[in-house]
């Protein structure tokens, strides 16, 4: 009797350590709603634009945010400007060469500087930017919102958990070798990047 | 013919400004496409929605200016015949 006890109750530790790990949130959104929005300065006008097709997991533990790894990926060929042949010269070779390089990636390495405040944590997420096959170390300024049990609320029948991350930052095209030559009067090098993405922890 | 080539130029450059007029006196380049934001009532994740729609920019109203410009140019290249007495 003893014994069987003792195996419920390690049985039910090992449950809930596992209940409490990290959670696994997925990012393909089909409703459409996740997004980065980038602009870049130009004499006329600013070239503003967004892409859609956002993919990726993240692992985030509530307990313990600073923990949180993943990797997102934007499909390059969403990405959309309202001028049709600015469009057809950002997808071609000189700009993003969308045939050539499907994705953008962000691989996190570490949350620095994670603080916790109810259920948003901002922190300074280290991690590995891919464009156009040029992998740079960055750090991103992220804010993580956990909404518990608001699944449901999007998804019909789905019982399960929440988790947006919004990020802010300017990274170069000179790095990443996004057409080099257009000269920088013409077309900023700096691009500002925003990203609002939410993804979803379903629970059975 | 000089006569219809310089109503054809006065025409052109009208309802282009009209057009651009109309589509929001968008200042920057021609759209085909239009952004409106939108907010996810859930997560509160503003995003962008596209809409089908015609803005002309300034690239637009330059490329009329010109069109008018050359029918206004081919017209001078018209003189009237001399009449004889």
């Amino acid at each position: 009797m003893k014994n069987k006890l003792s195996s419920l109750f390690a049985l039910v530790c090992l449950t809930a350590t596992a209940l409490a790990g990290p959670q696994t949130f997925d990012f393909k959104d089909p409703k459409g709603v996740n997004n980065a929005i980038f602009k870049l300065d130009a004499p006329l006008e600013a070239i503003s634009g967004s892409a859609s097709g956002i993919s990726g997991t993240v692992a985030f533990d509530a307990a313990n945010p600073s923990a949180t790894k993943g990797k997102i990926a934007v499909a390059t060929s969403s990405l959309h400007v309202g001028n049709p042949m600015m469009k057809e010269h950002l997808h071609g070779d000189q700009w993003m060469s969308v045939a050539k390089f499907p994705e953008i990636t962000f691989e996190t390495k570490e949350l620095k500087n994670a603080k916790t405040t109810g259920d948003v944590t901002t922190a300074d997420a280290v991690g590995t930017l891919t464009i156009k096959g040029v992998s740079k170390e960055v750090t991103v300024p992220v804010k993580l919102t956990y909404l518990k049990d608001k699944l449901g609320q999007r998804v019909p029948n789905q019982k399960g958990d929440l988790l947006v991350i919004r990020a802010s930052f300017s990274i170069k095209r000179s790095d990443f070798g996004i057409n080099p030559g257009a000269p920088q009067e013409k077309v900023s090098d700096p691009i500002e990047l925003t990203l609002s993405i939410a993804g979803a922890s379903p629970k059975s | 013919m000089k006569t219809i080539l310089r109503l054809s130029a006065i025409i052109v450059v009208v309802a282009a400004v009209v057009a651009w007029l109309v589509g929001g006196v968008n200042r920057g380049w021609t759209k085909t496409s239009v952004s409106v934001m939108k907010k996810d009532p859930v997560t509160e994740i503003e995003y962008p929605e596209f809409e089908a729609r015609f803005s002309p920019g300034v690239d637009f109203l330059g490329a009329a200016l010109l069109g008018a410009g050359v029918l206004a140019g081919v017209s001078f290249l018209f003189r009237k015949k001399p009449t004889t007495t």
